[in-house]
């Protein structure tokens, strides 16, 4: 018996409890460590893998943080300009109106530069579905104000917080666009704990499964967390998020089919 | 039986792009183009042929809504007017740097902000030189009859997904509204899926397990690579200015003295050439019908043996820049231009050439003769 198990040995079926998605390619993630994007990809993947749509998906990453989730998901994706995705992804579906069309965007990607793009392929009841990740700031770019910051949050651009009286208020666009006909399924979701998760991935299932039935577009926020941005610790950072985030970002389903 | 009709440009473009076997059109209204979206909703163009017609929120949305379908290998279009085309400026940009394959109508109009809603030729640079951020170009069409409208639409998704590249048709005002017959082709059917990955490996049409995935983007950061992507595109440039190069010459054989005009200038000019030959003078006129690529070599060739050159636009000097750079020299280049809208007149160009060559000649070779009083 030799008195040191080696990696290979360990390394078994059976003893597996937890892997990489086959989905998710081998690249190393450029995500901060601690990262809600990390997760968000995964479940996703996760989702498209059990339903069996790798060769039937095409994804639109966005310009901020996951402008390089092509890299991370083993399908076949398009990069689109900042905002553009739900025009992208429009363009997309109404040509190819038999694939699983997706966009996965940022705060500032979404609900600032591509606010009419949002709102009006929402309006449209486009049959796409849109992965939301608002972290309440411009992580790409180095911890900006974004339409999501929260009153009085001190931001790159809100030195001294975001004072709503000359920046105006967060944006409450998930909201916004649940009141729109032409949305079929809008939830509120966080991946910060594994209780969050387990709900996440049911409202991504859904989100998903809906778009087959031609209904209108689902759209599914994700609240997280920007750890660098923010200037903590990832753990930091989930408490922050608990604690700030979510009493003006209530997480759960706001709007279900009837 | 030919299928000849009477059609506005911007209809008779419609029509073509229809027969083109397009799959898809994103637009937003703007005169003077309008009709084009119109002519496809009323033509039931998605009865007719399963193509995609959509009013979009904006020139913006519609621009990227044409990348989406450009990247899954369909045959897709927008079209607009000046202001419009300014605000596609980015999109465009992200289309070249990820060579996906689209057509574009820019009918222009009198600039610059909302200037006025009458023809004119004051975005050749935009068009020609690049408008958006980067080192890119475009294959530019500019078309002088409502044929040439109809015609180019096919051409132009030709040699779009022949070079991989954005293909824009220049029109104007004028070319746009003006109505004349047009000689119709038998419909194009468009391309199955199927089809498509056969013939464009490259697309987005959903990851099969026989191929890695594809991703289209313009973004590298690597500035090695990003360097190499340059130097790729600008060889494919390269390439089509060797191959691609369009004009036309109307009665340049023995001219001595040429009009370099495009689009609606040159019908002007055509008519000037007529008057001034009627009266003895050997004019002739170039019309580019690429803008890019240039036609630089023929313009060479010209100017070794005319006297002058006019180059008019209906803008205040735009084309004229290349006109130069291709005589380089040779020959006195003029330029005339029209500005807000104004087209100008047949009698009145070949006043302007008359005036900046010939008189001056005449005055010239009297000098010569000794008989010059000052
Ligand atoms: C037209 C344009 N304007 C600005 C930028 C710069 N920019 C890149 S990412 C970004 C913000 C992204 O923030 P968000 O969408 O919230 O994504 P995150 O990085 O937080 O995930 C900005 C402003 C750009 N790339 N393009
Ligand atoms: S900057 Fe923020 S959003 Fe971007 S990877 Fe880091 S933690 Fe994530
Ligand atoms: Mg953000």
């Amino acid at each position: 018996m030799p008195d040191t198990i080696t990696r290979e040995e360990i390394c078994q079926p059976e003893n597996m409890i937890y892997c990489r998605t086959p989905l998710l390619t081998d690249a190393p993630l450029s995500y901060c460590p601690g990262c809600g994007h990390g997760t968000a990809h995964r479940l996703i993947m996760e989702v498209i893998e059990e339903m069996n749509l790798q060769a039937d998906t095409i994804g639109v990453a966005p310009v901020g943080c996951s402008v390089l989730a092509y890299d991370f998901l083993d399908i076949d994706m398009q990069q689109a300009a900042h905002g553009r995705a739900p025009a992208v992804a429009t363009g997309i579906k109404r040509l190819m109106p038999d694939k699983f069309v997706f966009t996965y965007q940022g705060d500032g990607d979404l609900a600032a530069i591509g606010t009419g793009e949002t709102i009006h392929a929402c309006n449209r009841g486009e049959n796409i579905t849109i992965f939301f990740v608002n972290n309440g700031i411009y992580g790409m770019t180095g911890g900006q104000m974004a339409p999501t910051t929260l009153p009085n949050m001190k931001t790159a651009t809100s030195p001294f917080g975001r004072d709503v009286q000359t920046m105006g208020y967060p944006l409450k666009i998930t909201e916004l666009i649940a009141m729109l006909p032409g949305t079929y399924f809008v939830s509120r979701q966080s991946v910060h704990t594994p209780a969050n998760v387990r709900k996440a991935k049911k409202a991504i299932e859904k989100a998903i499964s809906y778009q087959k039935l031609n209904k209108g577009l689902s759209f599914v926020e994700i609240v997280s967390n920007c750890n660098s941005g923010w200037k903590m610790t990832p753990l930091e950072s989930n408490k922050w998020m608990e604690e700030n985030m979510f009493s003006f970002f209530p997480l759960g389903d706001i709007k279900v089919p009837k | 039986m030919k299928d000849i009709r009477l059609m506005k440009g911007n209809e008779a473009f419609a029509e073509g792009v229809i027969r083109a076997g397009c799959d898809g059109y994103f637009g937003y209204p703007i005169t003077p183009q309008s009709e084009v979206l119109e002519y496809l909703a009323a033509q039931r163009a998605d009865e007719r042929t399963g193509m995609v017609v959509l009013q979009a929120e904006s020139e913006i949305a519609s621009i990227h809504m044409v990348y989406g379908g450009a990247a899954c290998g369909k045959k897709v279009l927008t079209s607009s007017s000046s202001p419009g085309i300014s605000l596609m400026q980015e999109g465009i940009s992200f289309l070249a740097g990820t060579e996906l394959p689209c057509l574009l109508l820019n009918v222009v109009r009198g600039g610059p902000g909302l200037g006025t809603i009458q023809p004119s030729q004051s975005d050749y640079f935009q068009a020609v030189k690049g408008g958006g951020h980067g080192d890119y170009k475009m294959i530019v069409l500019a078309p002088a009859s409502v044929q040439e409208m109809y015609d180019f639409a096919k051409l132009g998704f030709d040699l779009a997904f022949k070079h991989r590249i954005q293909v824009m048709i220049l029109s104007d005002g004028a070319i746009g509204q003006m109505m004349e017959k047009v000689e119709l082709d038998d419909q194009v059917p468009r391309m199955t899926n199927e089809e498509i990955i056969q013939k464009y490996p490259w697309t987005t049409t959903g990851k099969t397990p026989d191929r890695e995935r594809n991703i289209i983007t313009s973004l590298d950061l690597n500035p090695v690579r990003q360097e190499i992507i340059n130097r790729k595109l600008q060889e494919k440039f390269k390439k089509i200015q060797e191959t691609e190069v369009r004009f036309e010459r109307i009665q340049c054989d023995d001219a001595e003295y040429l009009f370099v005009a495009y689009g609606s200038s040159a019908r002007i000019c055509q008519k000037a050439v007529m008057l001034g030959r009627a009266r003895g003078l050997k004019i002739g006129l170039l019309r580019p019908i690429t803008l890019f690529p240039f036609p630089s070599d023929e313009l060479a060739k010209l100017s070794k043996q005319v006297h002058g050159i006019l180059c008019v636009e209906m803008s205040a000097g735009q084309m004229v820049e290349d006109v130069r750079l291709s005589v380089n020299g040779a020959v006195p280049v003029e330029h005339y231009g029209r500005l807000g809208g104004i087209i100008p007149a047949p009698d009145e160009v070949l006043h302007v050439l008359e005036e900046n060559f010939i008189n001056e000649t005449m005055i010239s070779e009297s000098a010569a003769g000794g008989e010059r009083k000052s």
